[in-house]
């Protein structure tokens, strides 16, 4: 064919006018793409090897930064391990609680209107006024819950205040904020056959069985986005540990006063904040970079791995 | 055939660069600041500052607009609330919108800006005007306002910390004085905390590094600690002064009852700049605090009778009662104005014009920052805020040096504070090292 191509004048002016024509359909998605993610991810890389403050333009620096940032930045690793913590404790619980949720809002008889918008709604708030919200509810001397604890004769946390209580903290606030997975697993139970339950009924399957063999395998394609979307933005993990790190702690910062990243103890610092931080703080451009690799790499390697496990979006019965 | 793949490649491979070369300029710009422009022309400058509050709005602009009385070609747009990491970001993006003059807050980011010349060298144009900065400002504040040599900001109104205490709780502890040392200092405050079940009803001092102005480097001006070598490496683990002030601290918090409950006990007090702060709710007889707060207390409902006197010292620097913390709010002239001659004529008022600084001082509660304006019999005769003059005029006064890369250090001392009064790290000395180390290293990465 190809013989047969490169000898007819004709037919490779139709093949090169065919290849434009899909270049030039593509091209809306290549100026996307090339400007919004290859551009950007092209000169994080490059940036991450040189020293550049913002004032005086980048010079190569090898492998300075990288050595900086994991060797002699003391806040790298206890991020990283505090950003992985959040990865798996925080996106398996909310899962967990959104598939819990939409199963009950879908089995319920009566108030199942209510209920859904009762789960919903902290969905809905905005970021720093609930966590601000969880601070003062879980305040240790003043809030209402630890008066509650208290009162019942129960442990009071520190929740916030005390680095071994702060992650769950944290996490509670992310659960309660769970409304947007409901809805998607909600969506995804109502999709699933009702002859399917009916037959596995039939066959003798009680509750367990029929949530193990007939609704995981339908819900698949749904935990699977689940999963890598909540992977994604818990690696951005950003405003909820720094709002409630900085109100926690009570230091507004200024002269001989700086804020402490990561109150308390440095066990809500996440690798996003160092980005900021470094990045457009500290002006150490090169070595919020080399952060930005970090977790573009993780963000990559833990998709990639969850496609491979997961057969990609495709249900059972695809 | 085999052309085609390369030439694809080469014409990448320079559009790439070209992208990029296109990129690269019109995010780094062009700063090259120029001191041409004409002073008497009429000019519209714009100052960034960081005051909000409706009184300092005012009084700022009070400053402003006399300035534009006695200069009447150069018009002031002023902008307000402006925090220092919008100041770092704009200065770096240039363009029309780009503030001329900058003031700040913090004295912790002068190194930063005069390091990376985000801020132009003021000595050329204080030459050009004869003002001799070692007269018109005492050293201290003169020392926060330049790095290495490069006057790139100067001192616009200081901030002196001293004791408060409460009179009232003072009275009833049989307590008849402010302490003058710190023995005296730790006797009152064991003597003012009352305990309550595993809390406190009142508490002496709290020491904590988390509470309020209560830090590493606001106790250690008691000691007039050296943090830098001549040669500009930390020196934070050879200074005696330095070491003793984490150990006086950490001993106060033992002996009020240890880490924990004190910690416990900090959870429940409003925030340090709202009518809920504890010294002015009474949950806590005695504050380190700068001067504003005479003045937040004045203006709330609080009904606690007040004192104010310099800070304790070390038993065996007694000679030196007197001195405090002093650092102030900056202002400097960006490397990205086209109006610097302009805009110095707007700094050298708002810094050395005693009428301006005084009135401004007065207007916000904030201590003057001049040798004139110290001295000056308009200044706020008030006996309380005089104490906070006394301290901003003292010699053994001190601030926190600057350094190229911010506050960075003195957060990593800030750590081994944390680390230290928690019981989590017990070898001092081992502390210092590591955080001599670490600061040595953070500069490095910075230059």
């Amino acid at each position: 064919v190809k013989k047969t191509a490169s000898r007819n004048p004709g037919l490779r002016d139709r093949r090169r006018r065919e290849r434009i024509r899909n270049v030039a359909f593509l091209s809306p998605w290549l100026l996307g793409t090339g400007m919004f993610f290859v551009y950007p991810l092209v000169i994080t890389a490059w940036l991450s090897f040189t020293r550049y403050d913002g004032f005086v333009s980048p010079t190569w620096d090898g492998l300075d930064n990288w050595r900086f940032v994991l060797h002699d930045y003391p806040f790298f690793w206890p991020a990283l391990r505090n950003t992985l913590w959040f990865v798996v404790v925080l996106v398996t619980l909310r899962i967990v609680v959104g598939l819990a949720l939409g199963m009950l809002v879908i089995h319920v008889k009566r108030g199942s209107s209510v209920l859904r918008t009762v789960f919903y709604a902290p969905f809905l708030a905005p970021p720093v006024a609930a966590t601000l919200a969880f601070v003062f509810l879980l305040n240790p001397g003043t809030g209402p819950l630890n008066s509650a604890l208290q009162h019942l004769g129960l442990p009071q946390p520190g929740w916030f205040n005390d680095p071994a209580w702060s992650k769950p903290a944290l996490s509670l606030l992310a659960v309660w904020a769970v409304g947007d997975l409901m809805v998607i697993f909600m969506a995804a139970l109502l999709d699933v056959p009702r002859e399917l339950y009916e037959a596995a009924a039939l066959d003798g399957a009680g509750a367990v069985h029929r949530f193990r063999h007939v609704t995981l395998p339908h819900l698949r394609p749904i935990l699977l986005f689940a999963v890598i979307t909540g992977v994604i933005a818990t690696m951005q993990y950003y405003t909820e540990p720094l709002v409630a790190g900085q109100v926690a702690s009570g230091q507004i910062g200024g002269s001989g006063q700086q804020v402490e990243p990561g109150y308390p103890a440095g066990s809500t610092l996440t690798l996003p904040q160092l980005v900021y931080n470094l990045g457009f703080q500290r002006f150490d451009i090169g070595a919020a970079c080399v952060i930005a690799m970090v977790l573009f790499v993780l963000s990559m390697a833990f998709a990639a791995l969850l496609m491979r496990r997961g057969s990609g979006f495709l249900t059972a019965e695809d | 055939m085999t052309r085609h793949p390369r030439l694809r490649r080469r014409l990448a491979g320079s559009a790439l660069t070209a992208s990029l070369a296109l990129a690269l300029t019109a995010c780094f710009g062009s700063s090259q600041g120029g001191a041409k422009d004409n002073p008497n022309a009429d000019v519209t400058i714009t100052f960034w500052h960081g005051w909000s509050a409706p009184s300092e709005v005012k009084a700022i602009q009070a400053t402003i607009d006399a300035f534009e009385k006695a200069n009447p070609n150069i018009h002031v747009k002023a902008v307000g609330n402006i925090t220092d990491d919008k100041i770092n970001q704009a200065l770096r993006a240039g363009g029309s919108s780009a503030p001329d003059v900058v003031s700040s807050f913090t004295t912790d980011n002068v190194g930063e800006f005069c390091n990376s010349h985000a801020f132009v060298d003021l000595t050329p144009f204080m030459a050009k005007s004869g003002i001799d900065p070692t007269t018109t400002f005492p050293a201290t504040q003169l020392s926060y306002t330049q790095y290495n040599n490069d006057q790139c900001a100067l001192p616009l109104l200081s901030d002196a910390y001293g004791l408060y205490y409460n009179k009232d709780a003072f009275k009833a502890a049989g307590i008849s004085g402010p302490p003058k040392t710190l023995s005296e200092f730790d006797a009152d405050a064991v003597k003012l905390t009352h305990q309550s079940g595993d809390t406190f009803s009142q508490l002496g001092f709290m020491p904590d590094y988390h509470f309020y102005e209560s830090t590493i480097t606001h106790f250690a001006a008691q000691w007039s600690p050296t943090y830098f070598s001549a040669d500009g490496t930390s020196n934070v683990a050879n200074d005696a002064g330095l070491k003793a002030a984490f150990e006086w601290q950490k001993g106060l918090v033992d002996k009020l009852g240890g880490y924990s409950r004190l910690e416990k006990y900090r959870t429940s007090f409003g925030d340090e700049f709202s009518n809920n702060n504890a010294f002015m709710t009474g949950q806590v007889a005695m504050i380190i605090d700068g001067e504003w707060r005479a003045g937040m207390i004045d203006d709330s409902d609080s009904k606690v009778h007040y004192g104010v006197a310099p800070f304790p010292v070390p038993d065996s620097m007694a000679a030196q009662y007197g001195k405090g913390y002093i650092t102030g709010t900056i202002v400097g002239i960006a490397r990205t104005s086209a109006k610097q001659n302009a805009a110095w004529e707007f700094v050298k008022y708002l810094t050395s014009n005693t009428d301006a600084v005084v009135n401004f001082a007065n207007a916000i509660n904030n201590v003057p920052s001049t040798t004139a304006a110290l001295a000056s019999p308009k200044v706020n005769q008030d006996p309380n805020f005089q104490s906070f003059i006394k301290v901003a005029s003292d010699p053994n006064s001190s601030t926190t040096p600057s350094s190229p890369n911010g506050g960075a250090y003195q957060l990593t001392l800030q750590d081994l504070g944390y680390a230290y009064e928690s019981g989590k790290q017990t070898d001092l000395q081992s502390g210092l090292e590591e955080a001599a180390h670490q600061i040595d290293t953070d500069i490095a990465q910075s230059q």
